[in-house]
């Protein structure tokens, strides 16, 4: 049968994370656009096309070992940066401790970027999630489709041009409608007695 | 023989189960393709609860999407309030006192208790243990009731502040409490002499939903479930907030990996927490409990107690003359006292007024008018004694109110950057990352909420076991669907 022991391991700090970022600079020097820091915590801009690769060095390098996908989130920067989305990847290191943000560049015009599940299984509902809300396309990923929001909506919620408040729900979603209608037809199946 | 294989002929046979189900601990939809009692493929669907806190939270100033926070994981909505204001405690670079940080603690871990005991509670009777159910609800009730002594909500209560906590706990908290914590061990062990080594729960729970360590950590699991695995990983040790790097206490883990791992976990956190918070209670230092950071913080509401205090007797009364009938103290009005037309004069019904001052504070045109002490008079009177002079501390306490309500409005300048902030809350990592540009309100709010990631995992967990086990596999990873749907 199985134990449970209380233990209490903490490792070593690991790299700090301008060290992290100056890692990546050097092995994809033609990638990274920026390296911002701020109360502590790097983020590294890079380009979208080779994101996929990145990720993999950061994984599976032995002293980095970034095992465990924090967060993966898409960001709206309509009319403040030229270009508009990004997607942004907190990653940290379980076994060294330390923390590093990517933040991957995607245009409008083409919303599209490679797909990390095979690195990370959890980047999977994180991914869709980012599709629901902000209509960016992952390439590669095995079942997109919307996840939070009707599978007929239109728009994508998060973006900044989409309104906080819509009309009535009854006016503006069919889907609604149709729910409402087979709910009715449905209603000479109702137990009697 | 052909006859036969035709009659005997087998299919899959697709099952959906819920999203009104009470083994799915919320609107969670599963579709179960089922090959004869084994699960071949599941498929979650999420959304049901969506209220796009996101996008309100864009919308709102950091002091006003605080309550939102409740509303995630309302079984312990005490975290969550906790993991939010931390993060923009690190984004405004401010600090909570000392006394402030403790009490956080404190409560922090009581809502850790209260969470893992309706999970057990809830687990045990999906699995069929009825007795455990009612055991836990009898504890849960007492720190329910403990919240409720000191912020006067007893689920959602948004009890921590931005820099601080709302108010200071008393001596009769900390003595119940206190008493909690010598008693609670024992009834720790009442549930596990019921389901430690009860024939049932061991074949419902050992074996089933086994994930490695590896594939945990892939799955971005957290908390007790990842733990579960065997992964010393718990962000009160990695990245210490509050007071957890003055307590001392040890991170349970398990081995195996499966269901009845991640019970034990659970189970031994609870005594973790016991002891957090005993020790927590001896350590509490004296002090202020609000960070001295009035650019980004509320300060106390003492000197605006000669109007809001709830026995003053305030009449209010609108000046006709100054009244532009825009509509806006009508819209305020909680008692819906206040009526009138469009680019008309409005009135208040007196008798319906709470005398809350709501309306008062949202005037722009200063046609509100405070009448002190003259609740229940005739509008004819009041006009008369609108015309006298206000005291002074009531003349003051306006100033403030109105500098309070367009403070909290607008929100606190933050610095212009970026932040991820995560903190552990008893289902698993909750993260906060915020985009700020320089205003009151965040450019872009992100939660990750640890249920959204476990439930993805879900299918993973299910698929080869019996039907029955889906409903230990849903308990064990401990979700919430408020929290997952977000």
């Amino acid at each position: 049968m199985a134990v449970v022991e209380v233990r209490l391991s903490l490792p070593q700090k690991g790299m700090e994370p301008a060290q992290i970022a100056e890692r990546i600079k050097e092995k994809f020097p033609s990638e990274v656009v920026d390296v911002k820091d701020f109360a502590g915590q790097v983020s590294v801009i890079l380009k979208r096309n080779r994101i996929v690769e990145i990720c993999r060095y950061l994984h599976d390098e032995e002293d980095l070992l970034f095992h465990h996908l924090k967060d993966l989130c898409g960001v709206d920067y309509k009319g403040k940066k030229e270009v508009r989305f990004e997607v942004v990847y907190n990653l940290y290191s379980i076994k060294h401790r330390h923390m590093i943000r990517l933040r991957a560049e995607v245009p409008e015009e083409d919303p599209k970027i490679n797909s990390v599940t095979s690195i990370w299984s959890g980047a999977d509902w994180h991914e869709r999630e980012c599709f629901d809300m902000f209509g960016i396309i992952f390439n590669g990923h095995y079942d997109l489709r919307r996840i939070l929001m009707p599978e007929d909506w239109e728009g994508y919620p998060l973006r900044k041009d989409y309104p906080l408040k819509g009309p009535e729900p009854e006016n503006e979603w069919p889907g609604l409608v149709e729910v409402i209608e087979r709910s009715k037809a449905l209603r000479e199946f109702e137990w009697e007695g | 023989m052909e006859d036969v294989s035709k009659i005997l002929e087998t299919r899959e046979l697709n099952v959906s189960m819920g999203p009104q189900h009470p083994a799915t601990h919320g609107v969670l939809r599963l579709l179960l393709d089922i090959d004869g009692e084994r699960i071949v493929k599941v498929t979650p669907y999420v959304g049901y609860l969506h209220r796009g806190v996101e996008k309100l939270g864009e919308s709102l100033s950091y002091f006003q999407a605080l309550p939102l926070t409740d509303r995630l994981d309302y079984v312990s909505a005490m975290s969550n309030n906790i993991g939010y204001v931390v993060a923009i405690e690190k984004l405004c670079g401010i600090e909570a006192p000392e006394r402030a940080k403790f009490i956080r603690t404190i409560v922090g871990e009581m809502s850790r208790i209260s969470n893992h005991l309706l999970w057990l509670a809830t687990h045990a009777l999906d699995i069929g243990a009825m007795t455990v159910f009612l055991y836990c609800f009898r504890e849960r009730e007492w720190i329910l009731e403990l919240f409720e002594k000191i912020c006067g909500a007893r689920l959602t209560v948004t009890y921590p502040r931005i820099g601080g906590v709302r108010n200071d706990i008393t001596q009769e908290f900390l003595d119940s409490l206190y008493k909690f914590t010598e008693e609670f061990p024992s009834r720790i062990l009442e549930y596990e002499t019921l389901i430690d080594q009860n024939r049932i729960w061991l074949k419902r729970t050992v074996g089933i939903g086994v994930i490695s360590a590896e594939e945990a950590i892939s799955w971005g699991m957290t908390g007790p479930t990842l733990r579960g695995s065997g992964v010393p990983y718990d962000i009160r040790k990695h990245a210490p907030y509050d007071a957890y790097d003055k307590v001392d206490f040890d991170v349970p883990i398990g081995t195996e990996g499966d269901t009845y791992d991640r019970y034990r976990c659970r189970m031994l956190e609870f005594r973790q927490s016991n002891n957090i918070i005993r020790q927590c209670i001896e350590k509490l230092p004296p002090g202020p409990i609000m960070a001295d950071a009035p650019k980004f913080t509320l300060q106390p509401k003492d000197k605006m107690m000669p109007i809001t205090h709830p026995q003053k007797q305030h009449a209010y009364f609108i000046d006709e003359k100054a009244c532009k009938g825009c509509g806006m103290c009508l819209r305020a009005c909680p008692a819906k006292a206040i009526f009138g037309e469009k680019k008309k004069p409005h009135k208040i019904k007196q008798e319906l007024c709470l005398s809350c001052a709501n309306c008062f504070v949202t005037c722009k045109f200063k046609a509100m008018k405070i009448v002190p002490g003259a609740k229940g008079e005739s509008d004819e009177k009041l006009a008369d004694l609108a015309k006298a002079q206000v005291p002074d501390d009531i003349k003051e306490a306006q100033a403030l109110l109105v500098e309070h309500f367009n403070f909290v409005k607008k929100g606190p300048r933050v610095p212009e950057g970026e932040l991820y902030v995560a903190t552990e809350v008893p289902k698993g990592e909750l993260g906060f990352y915020f985009v700020s540009d320089g205003t009151g309100k965040p450019y872009r709010m992100r939660l990750r909420s640890p249920s959204f990631i476990h439930a993805s995992a879900l299918p993973r967990l299910c698929i080869g076991h019996m039907v029955a086990d889906v409903i230990a596999n849903i308990g064990t990873i401990d979700i919430v669907l408020g929290e997952c749907d977000r």
